[in-house]
């Protein structure tokens, strides 16, 4: 009865998402090369970091979508644990990896901004310390989740960890106004409006829209590649 | 209470639990997540000379001034408030100049006068192209509305 259940919905989902993926895949080329092209050489330079300002047209929407990823497990985590539902373990599976990658980049491009502009690779403030630990998080879901020899145990794990890391999120967006840290304050999702010109506002959405469709394409592409794997290794254990 | 009631109000509580504890921790290390002292927070810590820390704000305009040999750079550092001699060695980031954001890390010597053994350009959350941060200049409207 229960592999009926997991088999239902997952079904549905497939359906779904071979339906999408074509287009989605096809909007999201189209848009990163537009992107590239507004970020790279249509938008101007700063006035202060000159061209180095680029390095934010990737490391800004990072940031975004590995905490919205991160937001996305946290969710999963609390449906498959609360409703049981049988899609929830599978996208966390297929969406931790995405979100580590994101989160990796975020790092590594502020890693390369910082050189020139404040005169270090990396500081321990408030900021990069809790984004390093985002990424730690997300290490450790892929690494509970595989770390049973039956899956479900370690999709509950995964889960519980998701849930508890979920209290970094708030702490990573407003560690720039509760303490002082060597990372500037929020630029857009401040009160009274974005302080960034719209000529580098505009290439910057651009981006975080483009970046936002490869992430929820990979991890549908990827929600598809479990589903078939849980299948195939339920069919094996029947054999 | 059905069980997914049940899970659900125990997911809700534990959360609400560790966010209260996360808190207090938090509150608890205030002193040691900041990553600089204001002048101001360094006149009513009363840091011992010696001690290594870091302290950060803004260069005050026309306070920098080069030693003749050129490697030395003195300058002053405000919050508006308080203002904190600094003396520096080195090479400074590209970033560095009166008006801007700092942080320097280093020890107050007996005079007073902080000894920066590292300095870090901190920038700030203003993006803009160079001609509009030149007629925001001559319209005499920079940084007013910041």
């Amino acid at each position: 009865m229960a592999d009926l259940h997991f088999l239902a919905n997952p079904a549905r989902f497939r359906r779904l998402s071979q339906r999408l993926l074509p287009s989605l895949s096809f909007a999201t080329v189209l848009m990163l090369a537009f992107g590239l092209y507004l970020a790279l050489i249509q938008s101007p330079p700063d006035y202060q970091q000159g061209d180095t300002v680029r390095i934010m047209f990737v490391h800004v929407p990072s940031a975004w979508i590995a905490m919205g990823g991160y937001g996305l497990l946290a969710a999963l985590g609390a449906s498959l644990l609360i409703w049981r539902h049988p899609l929830a373990a599978l996208m966390a599976r297929a969406a931790a990896p995405v979100g580590a990658g994101f989160c990796a980049v975020c790092l590594l491009t502020g890693s390369l901004w910082g050189r020139p502009m404040w005169g270090a690779y990396w500081v321990w403030d408030a900021r990069l310390t809790s984004m390093l630990l985002l990424f730690f998080l997300y290490l450790g879901h892929i690494a509970l989740s595989r770390a049973y020899d039956e899956p479900e145990r370690g999709d509950r794990a995964a889960a519980i960890l998701a849930l508890v890391g979920v209290i970094n999120l708030p702490i990573i967006k407003f560690s720039v106004d509760w303490w002082n840290t060597l990372h500037q304050p929020a630029s857009v999702a401040r009160l009274g409006g974005p302080s960034i010109h719209t000529s580098i506002l505009v290439p910057l959405l651009w981006m975080a829209v483009t970046l936002l469709l490869l992430f929820v394409l990979l991890v549908l592409l990827r929600t598809d590649t479990e589903i078939d794997r849980r299948r195939l290794e339920n069919a094996e254990q029947q054999a | 209470m059905t069980p997914k009631r049940k899970r659900l109000w125990l997911v809700v509580g534990s959360l609400a639990v560790l966010g209260f504890a996360a808190t207090l921790v938090l509150t608890a290390l205030n002193d040691n997540i900041v990553f600089f002292y204001s002048p101001t927070q360094m006149a009513e810590k009363k840091i011992p000379p010696d001690r290594r820390f870091r302290m950060g704000g803004l260069v005050e305009a026309g306070s920098v001034k080069k030693s003749a040999d050129g490697q030395e750079t003195r300058f002053r550092v405000t919050d508006t408030n308080k203002t904190v001699e600094v003396v520096y060695r080195g090479l400074l980031p590209d970033l560095f100049r009166e008006g801007q954001g700092v942080v320097a890390e280093g020890s107050l010597g007996a005079d007073g006068v902080f000894v920066a053994r590292e300095v870090l350009a901190k920038h700030d959350e203003n993006y803009m192209p160079p001609e509009v941060a030149k007629a925001l200049k001559e319209a005499g409207r920079w940084k007013e509305s910041k």
